[in-house]
């Protein structure tokens, strides 16, 4: 952070003449797709060197305008100048050719290949892995990353993985370098080594765009900002000078909604899992170790740690989507349930919001009236010999939509017609409207606008107040911050102990993320 | 010319595919024809005329689409379960040899109730031979689509064995068929003078017992989350297990009531030659259908007409019976082509981009 302090400020938005001293220019870029009008009128100037952000909601174009940056997709309209001269670009190949590099949002790594096959995967095919692998430990030397060449992909941690890709991007020396969402599967801390490196790389005159929808985030690394609200540009801004309410105006059109938070009391313990220890079922899952849990009615407990580190597993456990556990490792409200199906533990109270939406919440292809069969088959809906009372789904699904205000073309829209934030909300409300007496909610606003994740966090909170137990796991950290009572950290399949989240720090909480939690045990079971 | 992804799927492809197809095959057939130096107008009326052309010909040609409704309305669900069964064919057969074992078994002062038992046996027997393929999909996860289709030459050699073996009429002149089922047996006719028998209602029955089955009821609906989307289906509490089974023994008995249908229908005995193939071609009923109740009435009619136009095309024009399925081929390969369009558009357009 000191190191951005030393950087003159630039101006926010420089003249457009600029454009021959700029690394890269794209002007009037436009790109429909057959239902939506994906970037529009959208001009984004990078000056060589610069830190440059790209802030806007799901949806808003980002990752269409960076694909045609990257040469992935071609625009309807627009041009782009690179170093002051106008290029078409038909390929990611015309666009490794110019020094633009790209690191996904999702790896693409071989698990089974060490850090330099997959590189060399990447690369020019003439290099022999020799060469690549003492390429790969100079650089490594140069920007301070911690990477083995040699060790087998499928040893390294998230963060590590990341840096095999960043480690690919700066090996073919770009002059543009482009992230995609980088830091939304890593610790703070490792976030902030990322940090590091991009700092590092754009002093040596590489440019950097950095896509995200963190306002923290980009007010730490960037000193300008292009903001994209439905496809088209609603300012460029240095982001160090703006409030975080300034730039949630630019990139959703509004302050960012309040939350009330209502008051609560807790009652009994509702889900408790006593020393669950189960091995994972397929090859790239996680082992579960000792989890210790206590969820008790009227409070939001919640489980933060980067994804893939046994989320999937302890909620498919707990869900009774795996019955391997035994009967007493599970209880709800004092009954073994270890060993019951997801539908009888649904009957017993016990609700569940998957992380995936299309295709696990709810079958994309079905309306939602059909939809609604998937969990509330205990509400009559269903008659003698298993027929479907249609009148009566059509009715819920109905009802649910008026309720938690679901944008959808009425109970007969397919699900998948739905944007995520109001599917999601159509899913959380088909939840809640069950009147659980235990709900545990897997990302509940990921990809979601930040609306319908306002909406979604009072609708918790709203539960908690009548007293249903809340159960959160979440990768996004402001958002256990705002909405739980209480915080567990999940690392390597193992959970620490809870802490307050009112005594809790960002600092302590992405310390446990890496499992560091004995030193502070302690402390923070006194606090729990 | 390039294909763009539709944003949502067409409805009106989903309908008109199957039949754009059809028109394809026909100009294709009727090249083909030409190629083969036959009239054309004579080769497609041979096809598509004379298995309509009088009541009797109609009775034909519901003879030939009941044992394809059934069969195919079983494969519907299992597919739509994601439940590959391409095995009908054996399932039909055992279903055959089950009831034709059972009508074996009567004679003469037999009551009429032994009709019900040779229907049941043959439900029975193509319900244990897909339960063959279930097990090892469950047990072993062996591929169903491999087990299923391995087991339609099992049951061929075991049909085989039976009438060449054990069950063969010792009248029958070292024949290799069993003695002619007793009359009691024998499936009511429904047209008098005709081949049409009371299967074609039970299939027409089936139809709507399906669709019911598979819109309206619970049971459906497992199954259909079970296939568009299995995380769906495990989050919601539904087994897959018990889907498997559920599809494949289903499909398995509405196949095996086919043949023990055919065994005491038409046939009146059993011989090697059972089936021409009806538990391959409902594949293609299914499919043509849209694995859709009222769809596969329609395809089960449409590749009847196939069938018999095959059997006509031998004796009046002198071609080969393989043309059957020669159309058949035709008729699933451009039907599967079309079906491409249903998510995807073809795009004209000259490319725009990088000229503002």
């Amino acid at each position: 952070m000191a190191d951005t302090k030393e950087r003159t400020p630039q101006s926010p938005a420089p003249d457009p003449a600029a454009r021959e001293h700029a690394r890269l220019a794209m002007r009037g870029i436009r790109k429909v797709y057959p239902s939506v009008v994906a970037n529009d009128g959208v001009d984004l100037t990078v000056m060589p060197g610069e830190l440059h952000a790209v802030l806007g909601e799901n949806g808003a174009g980002k990752s269409t305008l960076m694909k045609i940056i990257y040469g992935a997709v071609r625009p309807d309209a627009g041009t782009m100048h690179w170093n002051g001269e106008p290029v078409q670009l038909r390929s990611p190949n015309d666009a490794r050719a110019l020094g633009i590099a790209m690191v996904y949002q999702h790896f693409s790594l071989f698990e089974s290949l060490t850090v330099a096959q997959n590189i060399a995967l990447g690369l020019d095919r003439s290099l022999s892995l020799a060469n690549i692998t003492a390429r790969v430990v100079t650089k490594a030397k140069e920007y301070g990353l911690d990477l083995e060449p040699e060790r087998p992909v499928h040893t390294l941690s998230v963060g590590e993985r990341q840096r095999v890709e960043v480690m690919r991007a700066l090996l073919t020396e770009p002059r543009l370098l482009i992230l995609d969402e980088p830091t939304s599967v890593l610790t703070p801390q490792a976030i902030e080594k990322l940090f590091e490196t991009l700092r590092q790389l754009a002093h040596g005159g590489c440019s950097v765009l950095y896509i995200s929808h963190k306002l923290d985030e980009i007010r730490a690394l960037c000193e300008r900002c292009t903001v994209l609200r439905a496809g088209r540009v609603t300012g460029v801004v240095d982001p160090r000078q703006q409030s975080t309410a300034g730039l949630s105006r630019l990139m959703i059109g509004a302050e960012p909604p309040r939350i009330e938070r209502p008051r609560s009391d807790r009652g009994v313990v509702a889900v408790r899992v006593s020393g669950l220890t189960l091995p994972k079922q397929d090859e790239f899952g996680v082992d579960l170790d000792r989890v210790n849990l206590e969820v008790r009615r009227g409070e939001i407990v919640g489980i933060a740690g980067v994804s893939g580190n046994g989320q999937a597993e302890l909620l498919d456990a707990l869900a009774g989507e795996d019955r391997r556990a035994p009967s007493d490792a599970i209880a709800l409200f004092g009954e073994s349930v270890g060993t019951l199906g997801a539908n009888a533990r649904r009957e017993r109270g016990l609700h569940f919001v998957p992380e995936e939406r299309l295709g696990r919440g709810a079958v994309p292809s079905l309306s939602l009236a059909d939809n609604i069969l998937l969990t509330r088959r205990a509400s009559g809906i269903v008659r003698r010999l298993g027929w479907i009372d249609t009148q009566r789904t059509q009715t819920m699904a109905a009802g649910i939509i008026e309720r938690f205000n679901v944008k959808a073309g009425g109970s007969g829209a397919a699900a998948r017609s739905l944007s995520g934030g109001n599917l999601q909300k159509f899913i959380v409300g088909r939840e809640i409207d069950a009147t659980p007496k235990a709900l545990i909610v897997a990302q509940p606003t990921w990809g979601v606008d930040v609306g319908a994740a306002a909406q979604i966090h009072t609708a918790l909170l709203a539960l908690r107040a009548s007293g249903c137990a809340v159960l959160v796991v979440s990768e996004d950290l402001e958002e256990l911050f705002t909405l739980t009572d209480r915080l567990y950290v999940i690392a390597a399949g193992r959970l620490s102990p809870s802490v307050e989240t009112a005594g809790a720090t960002a600092e302590r909480i992405g310390e446990w993320m890496s499992g560091l939690w004995q030193s502070s045990a302690e402390a923070s079971s006194n606090a729990a | 010319m390039r294909l763009e992804p539709r944003a949502t799927p067409s409805k009106v492809m989903m309908f008109a595919s199957p039949l754009i197809a059809l028109a394809i095959t026909v100009a294709l057939g009727t090249l083909l024809f030409v190629a083969l130096g036959k009239d054309p107008l004579r080769g497609l009326s041979v096809f598509f005329y004379e298995p309509v052309k009088s009541v009797y010909a109609l009775t034909e040609l519901g003879v030939k689409a009941t044992p394809l409704i059934l069969i195919a309305l079983g494969l519907a669900v299992c597919f739509r379960a994601n439940v590959w069964n391409i095995g009908a064919e054996g399932q039909l057969l055992l279903g055959a040899i089950a009831g034709g074992g059972m009508a074996l078994l009567a004679g003469p002062q037999t009551g009429k109730w032994i009709l019900v038992a040779v229907l049941i046996a043959g439900v029975l027997g193509g319900m244990a031979w897909a339960s063959l393929t279930a097990l090892m999909r469950d047990r072993f996860h062996a591929n169903e689509i491999l087990v299923s289709l391995m087991l339609v030459y099992v049951a061929e050699m075991l049909l085989a064995y039976l009438v060449y073996g054990p069950w063969r009429d010792p009248k029958g002149f070292n024949f290799p068929q069993t003695q002619m089922f007793v009359p009691g047996t024998q499936v009511p006719i429904l047209v008098p003078g005709s081949r049409l028998h009371i299967g074609f209602l039970l299939a027409l029955v089936a139809v709507a017992a399906v669709w019911a089955y598979m819109f309206r009821t619970l049971g459906g609906f497992r199954i259909l989350v079970g296939g568009l989307a299995p995380r769906a289906a495990s989050y919601a509490g539904f087994s897959e297990r018990r889907a498997l089974w559920t599809a494949l023994l289903l499909s398995g008995g509405m196949a095996g009531l086919a043949g023990a249908l055919e065994a005491a229908g038409p046939l009146g005995q059993l011989t090697p030659y059972v089936s021409p193939g009806y538990g391959f071609t409902a594949i293609i009923v299914a499919f043509v259908g849209r694995l859709h109740p009222v769809g596969v009435l329609f395809g089960g009619l449409l590749l009847s007409m196939f069938v018999i136009g095959g059997e006509l095309s031998q004796s009046r024009l002198g071609l080969p019976k393989s043309l059957t399925a020669v159309f058949q081929g035709l008729l699933l390969f451009t039907l599967l082509a079309c079906d491409t369009f249903i998510r995807y558009r073809l795009v004209f357009a000259r490319q725009r981009a990088w000229t503002a």
